[in-house]
C-alpha cells in the first residue's frame, strides 16, 4: 500500500517528539497514543468539551480540532508540563486543596486554559473566572469549586497566599 | 491521642494523580500487541436482516476480524434479567449483536478489530448489511396504544410492564375532596453523559488462560459474572478491573453493554489485547438514556390546602429492551408522596417498549421524575386555592413527632419508605429565610409594573439512600504498619478511597497515609454489587467500620496477651496499643500483626492475620431529604432564564467529609439544573437521534451554573453505625421542579402553567405567550 505518512516533529513539554503520521491522525491522539502522555484526555472529537485542551505556542487549543501534521514544528504543553517533580503547580494545588475536581477527567484540560488565563489576568473577577472556563464541559462539580479554586490558584500566583 | 477523622474536610488522596496526568483511564491503557475495536451500529430504529458482507472490510490490509452474531454461539445469550418487577408481562433483555433484527438506531450488529481505531472505522463503512427497514414506535404515548409497531414481535403490545401500588382508601379520599387538580406532566428523555466516554480493554493469557478486562464499569464484581457466563469461563479465570474512571451517574452500570462482552470474546478468539474506546456520537446513541415519562395525575385536596390523595397514571420508557426492569418508574412511584403526610396514594405504571436506545438509571433512578410530579402538583395546587407554594407544603409536612412514619410506599431494593431522622419543617423554614421568599414575593408586584419578572421557587426531596443489596470491606493491617483496606464497589470521582480511609484511620487510630485503599478489582475483594443509588458511604462505610471495629478488637486481644494486661486496661493510640497510664508500655500494630501470623504455632483451626472484614445491607436504607429553593428573573423577550440565587438545604445525616457531600451536592444540582433547564434528547418520527453531539446536547457550563449556598443539617441516622444518609443524587432530584416553580411563579401574571421540563427559551416563550401543551 502506498505511503501516505508525513514525518512531524512536535515540541512537547520541551522534548522533541518524532513521528511518521497519517496525515488525518488528531493531535491529541499523537500526544496521547505516539508521545504516551495520556494526562491530555478526549471527550467529545468534536470541539465542545475543552478536555483535550493543550497549549500550542502558548495559546490554548483543542487538540482534538487540529491534526498532528499541523503541528509540526510546533511548541506543545499539556498537564504533565505543570507540576515540578512532586511539586504541584500553584493551580493544582488550589484545585486540590478547594476540592475543585471529582473525576478529574476534564481536569487537565481546564488546567491548561487556566495557566494562561491567570498570567494575563492575575486578579480576575469570579464573572471573569467563569467567562474563562465557559470554554469546558464539566459534569462532577458544578463549576463552584472550580471557581475557587481559580481565586486561590490567583491569590497563590500573586503571592498572597501559602 | 486519637485523631478525629470523621467529619473533617480531609483532602482527597486521589488528586494529586488526577491533577498531574498520572491517572489511569481506560484509554491510558497501552498494551503491547494491542488491536483496537470499533462497533457497527444500526443506522435503523427498527429493522430486519439476514446477511452481513464483511468481505471487503476483511481485506482492508489492518483488519483482523469482523464478528457478529454467528460467530459469537452461546455468548449472544440474551443479557440477565436484573430486576423482577411484579407487573412485568413481556420482560426482554438485549444481546451482544442483534441476531438479524435491530431496534434502536445504535444498536449493535458487528464488531471489528484492526490494527488501529482508524483503520477499524474505516473498515465500518465497507460492511453491507441488507436490512430491511420497518415501521418504528417512537412516541411513547402512540407506542402504548393497540395497533402500534411492536418493538418485539414475539409481543402483542408494547407494554412491558404494568404495575399498581396502592396506598389508603382513595376512594374516601375523592369523596372527600373540596377541590380535584387533573393534569400531565411530562420530565423529558435525557442522559448522563459523563465526560468520559464508555470503554474496555481485554487481554487473554492463553498461558494461564486468564482473561483480565479492564472496564469503566460501576460494578466490576457483578460483570465479571456476567462475562465469565456469556463466554463459558469460570469466574475465577476472569478478572474485571475498573480503572480510574471518568464519571458514572448510573450510565456506565448496565451488566452488560454489548462491548464488555465482545471486546474479551474477540481478544480470546484473537489471542491479541483488544481495546475499544466509545466515542461520543456512540455515548449518544450506543449507551443506555434516560428520563421521558408521562403522568396523569390527580390530586384530591381540602380547601385549606390539605392533600387527601393522589391518583397517578404514568407511561415510562423504556426504550428498546427493559433489562433493568422498570427499575426507574418504581423509583418514581415510590417517592410520589415525597415528605408530606398524604393518606392514600394510588400510581400505576407501563412500561412501554420504543424503538429508541434502552433507558436505564442516571443520577436519581425515577426520582427526579417523580419529585418533578408531585411537586409541581403542589405548585398547582396552591395556585388554584389561592395558597402560597410554601405554605401547602408547611399544612402537608410529615413532622419530627410524626416519625417514625411509614408512608407505605415500597422503594428500590425492597425498602420500605419510613420516614425518621429529620426534620422537614426546619429545613423549609431554613430555605425560606435564606431565600427571602418573603421578600421577593412583597417585591413582585412592584417589580411586574417595571416590567421585570422575577419568581421564586421550592421544592422539597426525599431521596431513598443506602438500599440493598450488602456491600463489603476487608481490612488487614500489615507487619509493615500499613493499613489495606480492600472493597468491590468503584469511584468514578466520589472520593471513596479518601472517605474510607477517614473510616478505618479513625477507628484504628492510625494516620490516614498509612491505609492503602483498593476498590473495583475483582481480583481483590469479589463480594458486594456496584456503586449506584447513593450507597456507598451508607452500605460500604457501614462494612468499612465493622471491619475496623473487628480488627481493633483483634489487636486489643493481641496486645493483651502481648503485654500480659487484661485488654480493657489498653487503649489504641498512634497506630500503638498501650497500657492506660503507662504510654511507654506498648506495641504496635505492626507488631501485632506479624505476631498474628504465627507461620510455626498456629493452631490449626485458627485464622492467621490481623484482619477483618465485614457485609454491611441496611434494610430500610436511609432516607435523604432536603429542600431546593430558586430565584430566576425570566426575559420575556428572549425567553431566556437567570438564576439569581440558589439555595440546597439538606440532611444527610452525619458527614464523612463535608467538602466532599458539598461537592456531590453541587455536582447533582448542576446536573439537576441541565435536565430542567436545556438538556433533551429528540427523535424524528423514524426514531432517528436528532441530538448526538455536544453542540445539540446543551450541558450547561459555568456561565449558566449559578453559585449555590448550602445549608447543613445534621440529623443522625439511626438506622447505621455511621449515622450517615446518602448524598449521590440529591442534589439531582428536585433541581426541575424548583427551576419550574420559579419560573412558573416568575410568569405568573402571564398565566404560565408548567406541565413538562426542560423550559428551555422557546418552551419559555410558549409558555408566555400561552402555546404550552395542555
Amino acid at each position: 500500500m502506498a505511503d501516505h505518512g508525513h514525518n512531524v516533529r512536535v515540541t512537547i513539554n520541551g522534548e522533541a517528539h518524532e513521528g511518521h503520521v497519517e496525515p488525518r491522525l488528531l493531535l491529541s491522539d499523537f500526544i496521547r497514543h505516539e508521545a504516551g502522555l495520556t494526562g491530555t484526555h478526549v471527550g467529545c472529537e468534536h470541539g465542545v468539551c475543552g478536555a483535550c485542551t493543550v497549549l500550542l505556542d502558548g495559546a490554548p487549543v483543542r487538540s482534538c480540532l487540529m491534526f498532528a501534521v499541523q503541528a509540526d514544528g510546533a511548541s506543545v504543553e499539556t498537564v504533565e508540563s505543570l507540576a515540578n517533580g512532586e511539586t504541584l503547580h500553584p493551580l493544582q494545588e488550589a484545585f486540590r486543596r478547594e476540592h475543585g475536581l471529582q473525576c478529574g477527567y476534564c481536569t487537565p484540560g481546564i488546567l491548561m486554559t487556566l495557566k494562561p488565563f491567570l498570567a494575563a489576568n492575575p486578579a480576575p473577577s469570579d464573572a471573569d473566572i467563569r467567562q474563562a472556563l465557559s470554554g469546558h464541559l464539566c459534569r462532577c462539580t458544578g463549576y463552584q469549586q472550580i471557581v475557587a479554586a481559580v481565586r486561590r490558584a490567583a491569590a497563590m500566583l500573586r503571592g498572597e497566599e501559602p | 491521642m486519637t485523631t478525629q477523622l470523621i467529619g473533617e474536610p480531609v483532602e482527597r488522596r486521589e488528586d494529586a494523580r488526577l491533577l498531574t496526568g498520572r491517572a489511569r483511564f481506560i484509554d491510558d491503557i497501552h498494551l503491547p500487541e494491542m488491536l483496537h475495536a470499533a462497533v457497527l451500529r444500526s443506522p435503523h430504529a427498527k429493522a430486519r436482516f439476514t446477511r452481513i458482507d464483511a468481505s471487503a472490510a476483511l481485506a482492508l490490509p489492518g483488519v483482523h476480524a469482523v464478528i457478529t452474531h454467528e460467530d459469537l454461539g452461546s455468548a449472544n445469550a440474551p443479557m440477565p434479567l436484573l430486576n423482577e418487577d411484579p407487573g412485568f408481562i413481556y420482560p426482554r433483555t438485549h444481546q451482544a449483536l442483534a441476531p438479524g433484527q435491530v431496534r434502536f438506531v445504535g444498536e449493535a450488529v458487528a464488531l471489528v478489530v484492526a490494527d488501529s481505531r482508524y483503520l477499524a472505522e474505516d473498515a465500518l463503512d465497507l460492511i453491507e448489511v441488507d436490512y430491511v427497514p420497518e415501521p418504528a414506535a417512537v412516541d411513547l404515548a402512540a407506542a402504548a396504544q393497540p395497533g402500534a409497531p411492536l418493538v418485539h414481535d414475539d409481543t402483542e403490545s408494547n407494554v412491558a410492564c404494568r404495575t399498581a401500588d396502592n396506598t389508603g382508601d382513595i376512594e374516601s379520599a375523592f369523596a372527600a375532596a373540596d377541590f380535584v387538580l387533573r393534569e400531565e406532566l411530562r420530565p423529558e428523555r435525557g442522559a448522563a453523559q459523563p465526560m468520559e466516554t464508555r470503554g474496555v480493554v481485554a487481554r487473554y493469557d492463553a498461558s494461564l488462560e486468564q482473561l483480565t478486562i479492564w472496564d469503566t464499569t460501576q460494578a466490576p464484581v457483578s460483570a465479571r459474572g456476567v462475562i465469565a457466563d456469556k463466554l463459558g469461563m469460570a469466574e475465577a479465570a476472569v478478572t474485571v478491573i475498573a480503572p480510574d474512571v471518568g464519571g458514572g451517574f448510573g450510565v456506565k452500570i448496565y451488566l452488560v453493554y454489548p462491548e464488555e462482552v465482545l471486546v474479551p470474546f474477540a481478544a480470546r478468539m484473537l489471542d491479541r489485547p483488544v481495546k475499544w474506546i466509545e466515542d461520543r456520537r456512540e455515548h449518544f446513541i450506543g449507551s443506555n438514556h434516560e428520563r421521558l415519562m408521562v403522568h396523569r395525575i390527580e390530586v384530591a385536596a381540602t380547601k385549606d390546602g390539605r392533600i387527601l390523595g393522589i391518583k397517578d397514571h404514568f407511561l415510562y420508557d423504556s426504550g428498546a429492551y427493559c433489562p433493568y426492569g422498570p427499575i426507574n418508574a418504581q423509583c418514581a412511584q415510590a417517592i410520589l408522596p415525597g415528605p408530606y403526610k398524604i393518606p392514600a396514594v394510588h400510581s400505576t405504571y407501563e412500561a412501554v417498549y420504543t424503538n429508541t436506545p434502552t433507558v436505564s438509571p442516571y443520577r436519581g433512578a425515577g426520582q427526579p421524575h417523580g419529585n418533578f410530579v408531585t411537586e409541581t402538583a403542589m405548585n398547582h395546587v396552591a395556585c388554584a386555592l389561592g395558597l402560597d407554594a410554601a405554605e401547602i407544603r408547611r399544612r402537608n409536612l410529615v413532622r419530627p413527632e410524626d416519625c417514625p412514619w411509614d408512608s407505605g410506599r415500597i422503594f428500590q431494593g425492597n425498602t420500605p419508605f419510613i420516614h425518621r431522622d429529620s426534620d422537614y419543617p426546619a429545613q423549609l423554614a431554613k430555605a425560606l429565610d435564606a431565600l427571602d421568599y418573603e421578600g421577593v414575593k412583597r417585591s413582585q408586584p412592584a417589580e411586574r409594573e417595571q416590567g421585570i419578572f422575577r419568581g421564586a421557587g421550592i421544592a422539597f426531596f426525599v431521596e431513598g439512600t443506602g438500599i440493598s443489596p450488602y456491600e463489603g470491606v476487608e481490612v488487614r493491617v500489615e507487619p509493615t504498619g500499613h493499613v489495606h483496606v480492600t472493597t468491590g464497589y468503584p469511584s468514578q470521582g466520589q472520593g471513596h478511597h479518601t472517605t474510607l480511609a477517614q473510616v478505618v484511620a479513625e477507628t484504628l487510630a492510625v494516620a490516614p497515609e498509612q491505609v492503602v485503599v483498593e476498590s473495583g478489582r475483582s481480583d481483590r475483594f469479589a463480594w458486594g454489587v456496584g456503586t449506584f443509588a447513593s450507597r456507598s458511604a451508607v452500605v460500604g462505610g457501614s462494612a468499612a467500620l465493622g471491619a475496623a471495629k473487628a480488627v481493633r478488637a483483634r489487636a486489643l486481644d493481641l496486645a493483651s496477651d502481648e503485654l500480659e494486661v487484661a485488654p480493657e486496661d489498653l487503649v489504641l493510640e498512634d497506630g500503638a496499643v498501650h497500657v492506660k497510664g503507662a504510654p511507654q508500655m506498648a506495641v504496635t500494630l505492626g507488631a501485632l500483626a506479624y505476631a498474628a501470623n504465627p507461620i510455626n504455632t498456629l493452631t490449626s483451626g485458627a485464622e492467621p492475620g490481623l484482619r477483618a472484614a465485614d457485609y454491611y445491607r441496611s434494610p430500610d436504607g436511609a432516607i435523604a431529604s432536603g429542600v431546593h429553593g430558586a430565584v430566576v428573573v425570566v426575559d420575556v423577550a428572549t425567553g431566556m432564564v437567570e438564576i439569581e440565587t440558589y439555595v440546597v438545604v439538606h440532611d444527610c445525616g452525619v458527614m464523612i467529609n463535608p467538602t466532599i457531600v458539598e461537592g456531590q451536592i453541587l455536582g447533582g444540582t448542576a446536573q439537576g439544573i441541565g435536565g430542567a433547564f436545556y438538556e433533551k434528547l429528540r427523535f424524528d418520527d423514524d426514531g432517528q437521534p436528532l441530538v448526538t453531539t455536544f453542540m445539540d446536547y446543551l450541558i450547561p457550563t459555568a456561565m449558566e451554573i449559578p453559585s449555590i449556598e448550602i445549608h447543613h443539617m445534621e440529623s443522625r441516622c439511626s438506622l447505621n453505625p455511621l449515622g450517615v444518609k446518602g448524598v449521590g443524587e440529591g442534589g439531582a432530584i428536585p433541581a426541575a421542579a424548583a427551576f419550574a416553580g420559579a419560573v412558573e411563579d416568575a410568569l405568573e401574571p402571564f398565566g404560565a402553567t408548567v406541565r413538562a421540563v426542560p423550559l428551555d427559551p422557546p418552551a419559555i416563550l410558549a409558555l408566555i405567550e400561552g402555546r404550552a401543551e395542555s
